[in-house]
């Protein structure tokens, strides 16, 4: 089988590595890196546990092969506490119980971090709109949505 | 309600922020894929293509080359251990492997062994298998009917594809009230195969240590604990006797009841560990997940009600047939295989009511787990409060005022149901009345009146259910023979913080702080200091695990007692802290301290020093307690849920414009946590009620469901803002007063729904519609009415 020396930023650390053409980005995130904060949760694309944040923008990360994420930055849910700051939007899922289980969380929490990044006062049904590619079979989505106005008074505030 | 502790202790009544979410929030928490051992091997699973075959060879030597393969487990490998068949928890049994014939497309046929996920799955593309296909049996009506294909010939004898017969009530006397009302409607009531679909699929990873003979099984379970006790018998003839065995339920990513089961992959992956000696990961994929793991539901009613020409309810009459799959693999209490279904009916003082349910075998997935719902309420409640409607609609009366007019009122608790069960406390016309105020009910019968006037569709429908949850008690109720109850065990240490173990395990119902605020609000103990673990067979005592909403009303109460054993026993501590007799101290929330005299007292944190460091003589030393606890009775929350729905009749779309829930749960633990609860099971009612079913072609080829390209779980865009309130009815038997909210609301919206889309068509002479009420199934009916545009 084919491999690749790929070099990829991930939550602003380089990292180097020698990977099969077919391997998935979320196994070797998962699998090789050890950042198991990104979850897989379909295979078909859908569910969006997988999500991960590629130059800032969200991807899911079990439909990208890792050899495509060759020169790219990325940002997993590991990377979004900042010296021991968590990041607006961890604050507002954890104030609004934005989370129950918590398997979808980290790929809601960087698409959510994103939509933030491109429109600081998204309204509901923009919020909705944002995260309708991630599933969550918890919360009915009422708190999520809550958890990232929350972020977005904060983000605004600050 | 006004909480009784402060802020700092956070007892019940308090929001408290979850105290698992640090780590969910920072990717930290512990899944079963996340779990990784020293010499760790892959399993993946080859699936059958057909629903009913036999398997003529399984052909390996092609696996065997596949680079990183090490070995292919067939039913003949499991055969030579005799662990090729299994039991269910409804003591039927289901292949692990076969060594004969498939009985369901996707199920089992072999496992593939190897250095890692992508080997394993290069090995199952390289199995052969020849396969002889046979007749398939798919309708649960044909499978029952004289010349179907007898699918279970491995049980010696067997002659039809009928499972059990189960009923309840009088059949005569309720026939007699039927033919003795002033007016009998009947309605025929599907409710579809649904899939739990949590966002984690199962798995698990065995370990199992030659040298020390022990196996440790990390795995997607609800019931650790039972799990535990099913390996040793299934497996204890091989040496694997209960003590040898650890099971661990790490974090879960969501279980609903689809991780109750004991699944084909767990003890595949469990044999091969001991086999081989190695640690083995099994984790099944999506599609795997919702084509071969227990459905849910799946239930054909007939439902016949009875009343006087005043609308007075007279008896009640539910026919089902219940399609099973190939193997009765549900996880009910024993002595109830149809569930709690005699639950049917519901808020209505009713004198009469028989319900019968027939199970069949067909060529689909083994199953029938309660998916969020206290063991077929959600069937039961949908027959019910569907019925009604259809009642109002043939009396052409309102149907929140012919529901008033039958509800049990308040002053008749405990009722006695003329089904069998003492409900335990209530106030329908309460939650009722408050979901109208809040919905503005009458405003929006004005509006309806305009709109259908003008041609729109818009459809009010109310839901006022009853549950029964918590089991159970241990008269009734047992699962292989285990009784029902469930457990705590707390440990106060010499700094006066604690640690408290429970026998069930949260799949992300925040058990870590609602335990710990009930220990708060028991021994005064802050809740931040008090650290909840579940889900380890080694640490903690023995439960049933977490399913029915029976968390609190069973291990949450023997949290309750158990902090109140500790309680009495620093009683004493403080009496001889004090110098006084028992008798002369009182106990606020966090102190005793001497009548009369407040401020001589010692917190719960000077008498756990004390209980290490300074205990009388002749007593014990320490300061803990274990209780199990088991219920005298079930509980019986309940609610009203009002929804407004308006349709498009270009596209038979159904839009949810408002839904107001009002619950009671009795006492509330974290009014928080209540609400995410509610908001989570409204979401898990809409989805069947307006996308999610799987269905089968007549080959037995599952023809929707089978991914998430057709599993419609929705996203925010179709759910709306739910909006909650409550009463509070507290249960007079539960320590607590709590009874327990985890299903109330899957098991209330589906005809709250239903029943707003019925009434936006009656006019059309539409009477009934079968969930999931999709665009196209709304459209044909809009077009056959002639109101499709």
């Amino acid at each position: 089988m084919a491999t690749h020396q790929i070099r990829v930023t991930i939550n602003g650390e380089a990292h180097e590595r020698t990977v099969d053409s077919r391997l998935l980005l979320v196994h070797w995130l998962r699998d090789d890196l050890r950042l198991t904060g990104t979850h897989i949760g379909c295979d078909t694309t859908h569910c969006g546990a997988c999500t991960v944040l590629l130059d800032g923008k969200p991807i899911k990360s079990c439909t990208l092969l890792a050899v495509q994420a060759d020169g790219h930055e990325l940002r997993t849910v590991e990377g979004l506490e900042q010296n021991g700051q968590l990041h607006p939007v961890q604050e507002g899922f954890w104030e609004k119980h934005g989370l129950q289980c918590g398997f979808c969380t980290p790929g809601m929490m960087l698409t959510a971090s994103a939509l933030l990044e491109r429109n600081p006062s998204p309204s509901e049904a923009e919020i909705r709109r944002a995260i309708s590619g991630n599933l969550c079979r918890c919360t009915g989505y009422v708190n999520i949505v809550k958890a990232v106005q929350h972020a977005a008074e904060k983000m605004r505030s600050t | 309600m006004t909480p009784k502790t402060s802020e700092k202790i956070c007892g019940m009544g308090h929001s408290m922020k979850r105290k698992e979410d640090p780590r969910f929030i920072r990717g930290q928490g512990h899944y079963i894929d996340d779990f990784e051992r020293p010499g760790m091997l892959w399993m993946d699973i080859v699936r059958s293509p057909y629903a009913h075959a036999n398997i003529t060879s399984i052909d390996s030597d092609e696996a065997m080359k596949v680079p990183g393969v090490l070995a292919v487990i067939t039913g003949e490998t499991l055969a030579q251990y005799n662990l090729h068949w299994m039991p269910t928890l409804m003591s039927d049994t289901q292949m692990v492997l076969p060594t004969e014939k498939v009985m369901y497309q996707s199920q089992e046929v072999a496992a593939v062994i190897a250095t890692s996920r992508y080997a394993a799955a290069d090995g199952v593309d390289a199995v052969r298998v020849g396969y002889e296909p046979l007749p398939v049996v798919i309708d649960p009506f044909k499978a029952l009917e004289p010349d179907a294909p007898v699918l279970r010939t491995d049980k010696e004898g067997k002659a039809d594809n009928h499972i059990w017969h189960w009923e309840a009530g009088d059949r005569d006397a309720t026939e007699k009230a039927l033919a003795d009302s002033d007016v009998v409607v009947e309605q025929d009531i599907y409710l579809p195969r649904i899939h739990v679909a949590s966002i984690e699929t199962c798995g698990c990873l065995a370990d199992y240590d030659k040298t020390n003979n022990q196996l440790t099984v990390w795995m997607t379970t609800q019931a650790p604990h039972a799990i535990r006790t099913v390996i040793a018998l299934v497996a204890g003839h091989v040496g694997l006797t209960e003590e040898r065995i650890r099971v661990i339920s790490p974090d879960i990513g969501g279980g609903f009841g689809g991780k109750v089961p004991v699944y084909p992959g767990y003890v595949i992956a469990i044999a091969a560990s001991v086999v081989i000696g190695k640690p083995i990961k099994w984790i099944e994929d999506r599609m795997e997940n919702l084509q071969a793991d227990s459905f849910a539901r799946d239930y054909h009613m007939t439902v016949q009600l009875g009343a006087k020409s005043d609308g007075t309810f007279q008896a009640l009459r539910i026919k089902t047939l219940a399609d099973h799959g190939y193997a009765d693999a549900a996880a009910n209490p024993s002595k109830f295989p149809a569930g709690m279904f005699s639950i049917c009916t519901g808020s209505y003082d009713l004198p009469h009511a028989f319900a019968e349910v027939d199970a069949a075998y067909t060529n689909k997935p083994p199953g029938g787990v309660a998916y969020r719902c206290s063991f077929r309420v959600t069937e039961a409640v949908h027959a019910i409060e569907r019925i009604v409607d259809v009642m109002a609609d043939e009396l052409g009366r309102d149907p929140a005022e012919l529901r008033a007019q039958n509800f049990i009122d308040k002053d008749e608790f405990p009722y006695k149901s003329v089904l069998g069960w003492e409900y335990d406390s209530g106030d329908y016309h309460a939650a009722l009345d408050k979901a109208k105020e809040i919905i503005g009910y009458d405003d929006l019968l004005e509006e309806q009146a305009e709109k259908r006037e003008r041609g729109e569709l818009m459809g009010i429908g109310i839901s006022s259910f009853t549950e029964i949850v918590g089991a159970g008690p241990s008269e009734q109720f047992d699962i292989l023979g285990i009784k029902m109850f469930d457990s705590a065990e707390i440990r106060v240490h010499p700094t006066g913080k604690a640690i408290a173990r429970f026998g069930t395990k949260s799949q992300g119902q925040g058990h870590e702080t609602t335990y710990a605020q009930i220990v708060a609000e028991e021994l005064g103990i802050p809740a931040e200091h008090v650290q909840v673990e579940e889900g380890d067979t080694d640490t903690a005592p023995y439960g049933l695990g977490t399913y029915a909403s029976r968390s609190t009303p069973t291990a949450g109460a023997a949290g309750a007692m158990a902090a109140r054993k500790i309680r009495a026993k620093a009683r004493k501590l403080a009496a001889h802290l004090l110098e006084v007799s028992e008798e002369d101290l009182e106990w606020e929330p966090g102190r005793f301290f001497v009548k009369g005299a407040p401020e001589l007292g010692k917190t719960i944190q000077d008498i756990a020093f004390a209980a290490y460091t300074n205990h009388p003589r002749g007593m014990e030393a320490g300061l803990e307690a274990v209780d199990y606890y088991d219920p005298p009775n079930l509980t019986f929350p309940f609610g009203s849920y009002i929804c407004v729905v308006d349709i498009d009749r270009g596209t038979g779309e159904v839009h949810v414009r408002r839904f107001v829930a009002v619950d009671d749960c009795g006492n509330i633990i974290n009014p928080m946590i209540v609400d995410g609860q509610i908001h989570g099971g409204l979401t898990q009612g809409l989805a069947p009620s307006l996308f999610e079913q799987i269905t089968y072609d007549e080959d037995g080829n599952i023809s929707q469901g089978g991914s998430f390209i057709d599993y419609l779980v929705p996203t925010a865009m179709e759910v709306p803002s739910w909006e909650t309130d409550k009463t509070v009815t507290p249960s007079p038997h539960h320590p607590l007063g709590a009874k327990g909210v985890g299903e109330s609301a899957t098991v209330g919206a589906p005809p709250a729904i239903a029943n707003a889309v019925v009434d936006a068509l009656s006019h059309l002479g539409v009477r009934h519609i079968d969930i999931p009420m999709t665009p196209d199934r709304v459209w044909k009916l809009l077009k056959e009415k002639g109101a499709a545009l």
